[in-house]
């Protein structure tokens, strides 16, 4: 399927199954399974796994991106991300995945899980913070180092914990028997942390989409002496700033989205890509906002649903000054005069 | 999903990246003969040797048809050859006007005697425009111009006068918006028309005026009786507001809307070294996560303008964030650089951050201020 076709079907899926309710029933801990039943059927978990040629390539980002994108954009409460990229690292090393949602570790860089030899098998101990999803994933599969490990996630000890937007982030501590294999080649925990920021940058992108939106909409639906507050220059200047930065945000995920497919280099699209979409994320969402006035504070109004992800996920997988001085030391490396060749190699 | 502007992606041709290679080539040997200094940006500079060289390259003009000493290129190697000449801060200054808007716009509008008498000679790097837009009481309000183009026998008598306009005082030619019929009430555009001036015709006086700095960059230009020949008008009377409107995508898309203070960012990244302490690289990585995004919307500006497609919306959105940044820039730097003055030789960084500084307050006014290109943006979000 072209990406565009993916996402008029993954649009569709989710403008039909996730209602407002359901992301708040999601938040009040009830999971939402059968929204996840039409999400496998539909084949989104193996988006990454599926299209990978060879082991542990990522064709399937494109793919993978477009439905990310439209999910985020409606809030959908589920292990999407964290399953596509758990199922495709246990492709890449040959583990057969549990059909059921799943979640990775580490997220954070400071993690401490190390995998060392029991016998004839493997023992995977230490801790890792904030695992999306935990309590809720039926597996969590770590990469540490070159090695990709499942672990059923009962056989793991959860601190349960939750994000800005409620979703559950759940701190593992762990000391036990996993099923490890050699990730593929090229697949490391550098390249696994590479993704789940960039699946960050893309949710991020989707979900700013549908502020904007949202924004436009009430600015004019919202009457205020007597007209719509869109016809203010007040509101139309603050509402342009917020679509440069949705827009600008769009293009540097998708541009990173392209370098995972192999067009260009991935470690530098993702860097910019998460520093930047994460900026856009907090200026959109204080926007948003101030426009929406007191309904947007509001329970009731859907906002939050997207505003509070966006809070959420640029924290997640470093946040933008991890990213910025990942990738102004790799600038730097380069020399005051070669660092626009490396702009324009982009 | 909303999909209010249109960003597509592009990926520049192989034949953009070899010419990138020769246009880097050019440069190395222009410092290596250390023909000019870096400069910050593409209007602090003027050198009319540097654009005769770089005519005889064939990069002025250089997508105009061959009738007219062009080169036929495409649009995308033009951008490649710009972006590497600002990045370098070489001195475009002299021809930058006459290649961006006056001969494209002479191009398309123009008769067939301006073409063949004024298009060649930009070509070669040998004739300068400048822009004749601003009065002193219209800015922002484009259409509330004065200046006057009076029909006489074999031509038109012009009177007015023009404000902030550059390098007037080094120009050959200016391009004049000014009205030849009253303002109509009903359409404010219409009346408005363009005449080709010879800034050299009786009746004008040129006064310089000294900006923030005391640098003389920008002028007032009194118009007096001046008899412009017949000829000179670009297409019909009338059509000026069209034209005017026409090239913006041109002019607010390209790589000198974000690379104002791009020199001021590989002078801190001199400054900091190959090793830079945490809060410099994350000051570097900041700038350059902006400047690599918009330099991704610029180009893909710049490829669906050489598809033929109307980008004024989208060109708003890139001169916005991106004379925005070139604000940022200095503003991030002062904080964070070394800034003890280097002995025996300029301090580099600390020219370029001064001049980041000073001139910081005319980004987001030339070229259509901050708050006009919002509601550029605003009109296409629906709100207007």
């Amino acid at each position: 399927m072209s990406d565009s076709l993916v996402r008029e079907v993954a649009g569709k899926l989710f403008a039909d199954l996730v209602p407002p309710k359901l992301v708040n029933d999601a938040e009040a801990g009830e999971f939402p399974a059968g929204l996840w039943q039409a999400v496998s059927e539909a084949g989104f978990p193996d988006a990454l796994a599926a299209a990978a040629e060879m082991p542990g390539d990522l064709a399937g980002m494109p793919d993978a991106a477009a439905i990310l994108r439209e999910a985020a954009s409606h809030a959908a409460p589920l292990p999407l991300a964290e399953t596509m990229i758990a199922r495709w690292l246990l492709a890449g090393a040959g583990i057969k995945a549990p059909d059921a949602p799943l979640t990775i570790a580490p997220v954070e860089r400071a993690g401490t899980l190390l995998l060392h030899r029991a016998g004839k098998g493997w023992r995977l101990a230490g801790s890792a913070a904030r695992l999306p999803w935990g309590r809720q994933a039926a597996g969590i599969v770590a990469i540490v180092e070159g090695r990709v490990a499942l672990l059923a996630a009962k056989a793991g000890d959860l601190r349960p914990g939750k994000s800005l937007a409620g979703e559950p982030r759940d701190d593992l501590s762990v000391d036990a028997e996993v099923e490890v294999k050699p990730a593929a080649a090229g697949v490391d925990a550098a390249l696994v942390h590479r993704l789940g920021a960039l699946s960050r940058a893309v949710m991020m992108a989707g979900a700013l989409d549908e502020v904007l939106t949202l924004s436009v909409q009430y600015a004019n639906d919202r009457v205020q002496f007597g007209r719509p507050i869109g016809k203010f220059q007040a509101i139309q200047q603050q509402l342009a700033v917020l679509a440069e930065n949705v827009a600008a945000a769009g293009v540097v995920a998708s541009a990173a989205v392209e370098a995972a497919a192999g067009k260009g280099d991935f470690a530098f699209a993702v860097a910019v890509a998460k520093a930047r979409v994460g900026e856009a994320a907090g200026k959109v969402a204080e926007i948003a906002h101030q426009v929406h006035g007191a309904i947007g504070f509001t329970h009731e109004h859907r906002l939050h649903h997207l505003t509070r992800r966006l809070w959420s996920w640029r924290d997640e997988f470093g946040v933008e000054s991890d990213w910025q001085q990942e990738l102004g030391r790799l600038a730097a490396a380069r020399g005051a005069d070669g660092v626009w060749p490396l702009l324009t190699a982009w | 999903m909303s999909e209010v502007f249109r960003f597509d992606p592009l990926m520049l041709p192989p034949e953009c990246e070899t010419l990138r290679q020769e246009v880097r080539g050019f440069i190395a040997e222009e410092r290596a003969a250390g023909r000019w200094r870096a400069e910050s940006d593409f209007a602090s500079s003027h050198s009319p040797a540097f654009s005769k060289r770089l005519g005889a390259r064939g990069w002025i003009g250089m997508t105009w048809p061959k009738q007219y000493c062009g080169q036929e290129r495409s649009f995308l190697e033009r951008y490649v050859v710009t972006e590497e000449l600002l990045a370098a801060g070489a001195p475009v200054g002299a021809h930058w006007v006459a290649d961006r808007q006056s001969g494209p716009l002479i191009l398309r509008f123009g008769n067939e005697t301006q073409r063949r008498e004024i298009l060649p000679r930009i070509t070669r790097g040998e004739c300068f425009f400048c822009i004749g837009m601003s009065e002193p009481d219209s800015g922002s309000d484009l259409a509330s111009i004065r200046t006057k183009a009076a029909p006489v026998e074999g031509g038109w008598l012009l009177n007015g006068r023009k404000i902030w306009t550059s390098n007037a005082h080094k120009a050959h030619f200016m391009i004049c918006l000014c009205r030849t019929a009253p303002a109509d009430a009903g359409d404010r555009h219409k009346g408005l028309s363009q005449l080709i001036v010879d800034l050299k015709l009786p009746g004008i006086s040129i006064r310089p005026i000294k900006n923030l700095t005391g640098a003389e960059h920008f002028n007032e230009v009194l118009f007096e009786d001046v008899f412009v020949p017949g000829d000179r008008m670009i297409g019909e009377p009338g059509d000026g507001w069209k034209q005017v409107t026409s090239e913006l995508g041109y002019e607010r898309s390209g790589p000198e809307r974000f690379l104002s203070s791009f020199r001021l960012v590989t002078e801190f990244i001199r400054r900091a070294g190959t090793n830079p302490e945490p809060r410099e690289a994350e000051a570097i990585g900041r700038m350059l996560a902006h400047l690599a995004t918009l330099r991704r919307m610029s180009l893909s500006v710049a490829g669906m303008l050489q598809k033929g497609e109307t980008v004024n919306l989208e060109a708003a959105v890139v001169k916005d964030l991106g004379t925005n940044l070139e604000k940022e820039i200095p503003e991030i730097v002062r904080l964070v650089a070394r800034r003890g003055r280097s002995p025996n030789q300029a301090d580099m960084l600390e020219e370029a951050l001064a001049y980041g500084v000073l001139y910081a307050p005319s980004f987001t006014i030339r070229g259509g201020t901050r708050e006009i290109l919002r509601g550029i943006v605003a009109r296409g979000l629906g709100l207007r």
